[in-house]
């Protein structure tokens, strides 16, 4: 029986998909040009991964192997296409900043990759505790990006300018600057892990 | 752990049953957001449309038409009314001339085609540059603004091509492609012009020019 | 020539790893050596031209008329799926030495982003079936482009010394950056 809460930290820090899996790099340098970006991103992420966790959870012993894979990807991507459609009725403003990326949740490693590795082995509860752990790593680390790409590109935070527009270095929304800072964001991440 | 076994008939069994699920599930989510989608897009479209015309009262988006501009391309027309009175068109128009590809704008005409304001939909072009057009051509400094000229009389295109208007400093291709797409719409409406009547006075497009 | 064009910007332009984002997974994880890079490239080039076309097909002539654009997202899935397992089975049977050079890497492919980004991105830019081919050929020649170049310089990081916490994704993730800045002086030099 595992720890339950241990469940939801692994995925927000010792197995955190971004920093240490680093699985997911897409959809981690594109969408990250803004915090909210960066969350939304994370957040619809997370949908896909507790709702996907959850049904390949409840289906694993119905699945033979050798159609695991395909089962597995025809679960996740109807979730996403419900994402997508919710997403476009309900929330067209991040729809359309998110753009290409809400469909390629689908081909996210994070997704499949929970899928194979613990949901298909796991209860429904632990799974959906998976994808809510996984979930919320992705989206502290996408928001974390987010967040520091927005200040030192275009010195706002959420939209609120905090440090004059002048003094942003415009590198740091586009592509240079995404490969770059979240470079040096793992690269402390690794410091972080080998000291403690 | 029981597993099903991997017999060909299990797993085209499944796989089959989970992809009829999924298909079922999608079209129903499908149908239940069919009408809050397009109401989405309406209501973004007459978000743009707010803002480059004064306050009207009718419905633009369905009483939009088609213009025709000088490529062949389609463009929206919609017209803006108070009170049966005709104050003005919104144009959705575009170019395809930007340094990074489309450049989207909804430009707000007054009835005679001077140009109440712009609102850009869609770009791409190069961040703290090109992008400034969202505001730089609404500016009141030097001579970048472009609102209240009349496309027909001033020479609203790049002063580096002899026109009126200071481009975006040294992002001439951008501004280039804005003005472009502010020609094209107002060419566009011109030609048609003869149709678009004013309601009040019932004197078209045409015939108000002349009387000028 | 808009097939030129379309060539220029997919490769360079706008290179689908250093400016779109598609295809780093495989970018960073597959890219510590020129040889393997060269094999992902060539794998990753026939099965970007092939589903492109197929995805394109079945939107056109299947989804669209049917009214069943919401199906988008699952079918291209499972189309690359089938044809990566296909391209598999087939190198099997065909060339020994070849699925020993590219084996590893073909199941990798189906969760490469830039296939089913491509696939999608075709339809978004309402491109016909040709310029559909050419752009999926041209993205694949600058996947596997930008994939070469980095290698190399790879191979010659593995001789250098390197601070303890930069040592693998970090320095990857910065030497792209770099890359990337590089690339962004091709921008302008096609209209499209």
């Amino acid at each position: 029986m595992k720890n339950k809460v241990g469940i939801i930290l692994n995925g927000l820090i010792k197995e955190n998909p971004t920093f240490v899996l680093v699985l997911g790099m897409c959809p981690t340098l594109a969408t990250t040009t803004s915090a909210i970006n960066g969350i939304g991103m994370g957040l619809a992420t997370a949908f896909v991964l507790i709702f996907s966790n959850m049904v390949i959870s409840l289906i694993k012993n119905l699945v033979p192997d050798n159609v695991r894979i395909p089962s597995f990807i025809v679960v996740i991507a109807t979730f996403v296409t419900i994402l997508e459609l919710v997403m476009q009725a309900y929330l067209p403003a991040l729809h359309e900043s998110l753009g290409l990326f809400i469909p390629l949740i689908v081909v996210n490693c994070i997704v499949l990759g929970r899928a194979e590795a613990f949901a298909s082995k796991n209860s429904v509860l632990d799974s959906a505790l998976d994808g809510i752990g996984m979930g919320l790593g992705f989206t502290f680390a996408l928001g974390l990006l987010g967040m520091i790409r927005e200040l030192l590109g275009a010195g706002t935070l959420f939209g609120l300018q905090i440090i004059p527009e002048d003094y942003g270095m415009l590198m740091f929304i586009l592509a240079p600057g995404a490969f770059v800072s979240l470079a040096y964001l793992i690269a402390i991440v690794n410091r972080i892990r080998k000291v403690s | 752990m029981k597993k099903l076994e991997s017999s060909f008939k299990n797993m085209v069994l499944v796989l089959g049953s989970i992809s009829i699920v999924a298909a079922a599930a999608l079209g129903w989510i499908n149908e239940l957001t069919s009408e809050p989608i397009r109401l989405a897009a309406i209501a973004r479209q007459e978000k743009a449309i707010r803002m480059v015309s004064p306050e009207f009262d009718n419905q633009p988006v369905e009483e939009q038409f088609e213009l025709i501009d000088y490529e062949g391309n389609s463009l929206i027309c919609f017209p803006v009314k108070k009170e049966g009175k005709l104050l003005g068109v919104a144009i959705e128009t575009f170019s395809m001339k930007g340094f990074n590809g489309e450049v989207r704008l909804m430009l707000g005409l007054k009835p005679d085609g001077s140009i109440n304001n712009y609102e850009v939909l869609k770009q791409s072009e190069t961040p703290g540059l090109g992008t400034q057009m969202t505001y730089w051509f609404k500016t009141d400094k030097n001579n970048q603004s472009i609102l209240n000229k009349d496309p027909g009389k001033d020479k609203v295109w790049v002063d580096k091509d002899g026109g009126d208007i200071d481009a975006i400093t040294a992002a001439t291709i951008t501004s280039r492609a804005f003005l472009d797409a502010v020609d094209r719409a107002y060419r566009a409406y011109m030609e048609h012009g003869g149709t678009v009547v004013d309601v009040v006075t019932t004197a078209t497009i045409e015939e108000k020019e002349a009387q000028k | 020539m808009i097939y030129i064009t379309i060539f220029i910007a997919a490769v360079f332009v706008n290179n689908i790893v250093l400016s779109q984002f598609l295809g780093i997974c495989p970018f960073l994880g597959v890219s510590k050596k020129i040889s393997t890079a060269l094999g992902m490239s060539g794998g990753v080039a026939f099965v970007l031209t092939l589903s492109t076309l197929i995805t394109w097909l079945i939107f056109r002539y299947l989804l669209e008329p049917f009214e069943l654009a919401f199906l988008q997202t699952i079918s291209f899935i499972l189309v690359i799926a089938a044809l990566v397992q296909l391209v598999e089975i087939i190198i099997k049977k065909i060339s020994q030495p070849l699925y020993q050079a590219l084996g590893v890497y073909l199941p990798l492919i189906s969760t490469n982003c830039a296939i089913l980004g491509v696939a999608i991105l075709v339809i978004q830019k309402e491109y016909n079936l040709l310029e559909s081919v050419v752009f999926a050929f041209s993205t694949a020649i600058g996947f596997g482009l930008a994939l070469v170049l980095f290698a190399g310089i790879r191979e010659q990081l593995s001789h250098t010394k390197i601070p303890k916490g930069m040592q693998g994704t970090p320095i990857a993730l910065l030497v792209a950056g770099l890359l990337a800045m590089a690339f962004m002086g091709f921008s302008g030099i096609v209209k499209l």
